[in-house]
């Protein structure tokens, strides 16, 4: 994920501290790792830099905090086609799952053995995620549905696998 | 530790079609297992002959102290009426009978008042979030408020077990969860063991743990420790 955007973000409906970012940064997106304060500041600092974001005024004393920083057009503009380009669909696991797949049948290993097990390792950390949802708020359930959903599809697939091991093995030990 | 419900090296085909094959499973009170595997590997099958509604050609099924498999028909129905409830995938409530009807049921099939089954019956049907369909028939209700009544009248007898056999798969994944959500909190509150058949990886996480069956044989890790 783009920290700089998703600070943003954060920015676009008031100037806010960096303090107050990473708040609110922690509250909606880290899950169980906070964000560092240096994480923020480099940001921060980045955004600056490129005009993404200005500096909306400086209280008295000393220390990274006195700053208040509010979006720039630039910033908007930035933040609205980020939002607005999808994300390249990424392969997830299954690079290694058919890499693995392909090396038991080739080293004559039962390859059902190997989808059985991965199936107990992804159910195990999918009831992770289930209990987690289920005691969650609703930002808790969103966050922990999309890993199940991805998780199930990995599922889904090794199990269409499964069904086609044969084919599958005259096709590589050809 | 012996098991509650634990079916021993069970055999089941149709015609020349082997659908169990030396399956064994053991099921702790309580616990909610989730039996996986491909279409066609036998996971009903299974589900049937431990629920006693399939007698398999050879081995055993055990529940408690009770020989399922060499009980004469009529003893093994009421056994199954008094310990065991049933969710199967499309409701299979009674389509003459009010929701409410449907839930009361097996307490009116005990011998409880209708007075007392329907106010029992209406209670759980609050707790599954479906009060307002009580006097609708399943016909006039959704596929979603349908299976919550169905778990509803699995459960209000207070079953050890409860047998469920893709209990969310005509259901949309929302309406799926919280089905399984109730399913689940309910079992655990109430004590019961949950055996539930699902090709669902979502749907099994709300389980314990789960046993995978292929070709017709179970690989209950409990049973083969
Ligand atoms: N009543 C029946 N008559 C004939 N064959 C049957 C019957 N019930 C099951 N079978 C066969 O037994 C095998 C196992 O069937 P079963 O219904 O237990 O599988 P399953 O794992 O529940 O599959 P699915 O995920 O598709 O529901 C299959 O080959 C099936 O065709
Ligand atoms: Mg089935």
């Amino acid at each position: 994920m783009s920290l700089p955007r998703t600070l943003l973000g954060l920015l676009d409906p008031q100037p806010a501290h960096g303090y107050d970012l990473k708040r609110s940064y922690d509250q909606h997106f880290a899950g169980e790792k906070p964000l560092a304060y240096g994480q923020v500041y480099a940001a921060l600092a980045r955004m600056l830099s490129n005009g993404l974001i200005e500096v909306a005024g400086v209280e008295a004393g000393d220390g990274p905090d006195r700053k208040r920083y509010a979006i720039t057009d630039a910033g908007v503009t930035e933040l609205r086609s980020w939002l607005a380009t999808p994300e390249p669909p990424a392969a997830y696991l299954q690079s290694t799952l058919y890499t693995k797949i392909v090396l038991a049948v080739l080293t004559g290993s039962d390859p059902q053995e190997l989808l059985d097990s991965q199936r107990s390792a992804h159910l195990a950390e999918m009831r992770v995620l289930t209990r987690r949802k289920q005691g969650g708020d609703l930002a808790t359930q969103l966050v922990c549905d999309h890993a199940l959903l991805h998780l199930e599809a990995d599922l889904r697939w090794l199990e269409l696998t499964a069904a086609r091991i044969d084919d599958l093995r005259q096709a590589v030990t050809r | 530790m012996s098991a509650l419900l634990e079916g021993d090296r069970l055999d089941k085909s149709f015609g020349p079609t082997p659908a169990l094959r030396g399956a064994s499973i053991a099921v702790e009170a309580g616990e909610v297992v989730a039996i996986v595997g491909a279409s066609g590997s036998g996971k009903s099958t299974l589900l049937h002959c431990l629920a006693g509604i399939v007698r398999p050609d050879a081995g055993t099924v055990r529940y408690g102290d009770a020989e399922l498999t060499a009980m004469a028909d009529g003893e093994r129905s009421r056994l199954r009426r008094s310990e065991f409830g049933f969710v199967f995938q499309f409701g299979h409530l009674v389509p003459e009978l009010t929701c409410l009807e449907n839930v009361a049921l097996p307490l009116r099939l005990a011998g409880i008042r209708r007075r007392e089954a329907e106010q029992r019956a209406l209670e759980w049907l609050a707790r599954v979030e479906v009060e307002q369909v009580a006097r609708s028939l399943p016909g006039e209700v959704s596929g979603g408020q349908a299976q919550r009544v169905a778990v509803a009248r699995a459960l209000i007898g207070g079953p050890s077990v409860v047998f469920a056999d893709e209990p969310t798969g005509a259901l949309d994944s929302l309406n799926g969860e919280r089905v399984m959500q109730l399913l689940t909190a309910a079992a655990r509150e109430t004590g019961a063991a949950v055996l539930l058949v699902t090709h669902e990886a979502r749907v099994a996480a709300y389980s314990d743990r789960e046993v995978t069956v292929r070709d017709g044989v179970a690989r209950d890790l409990r049973v083969l420790a």
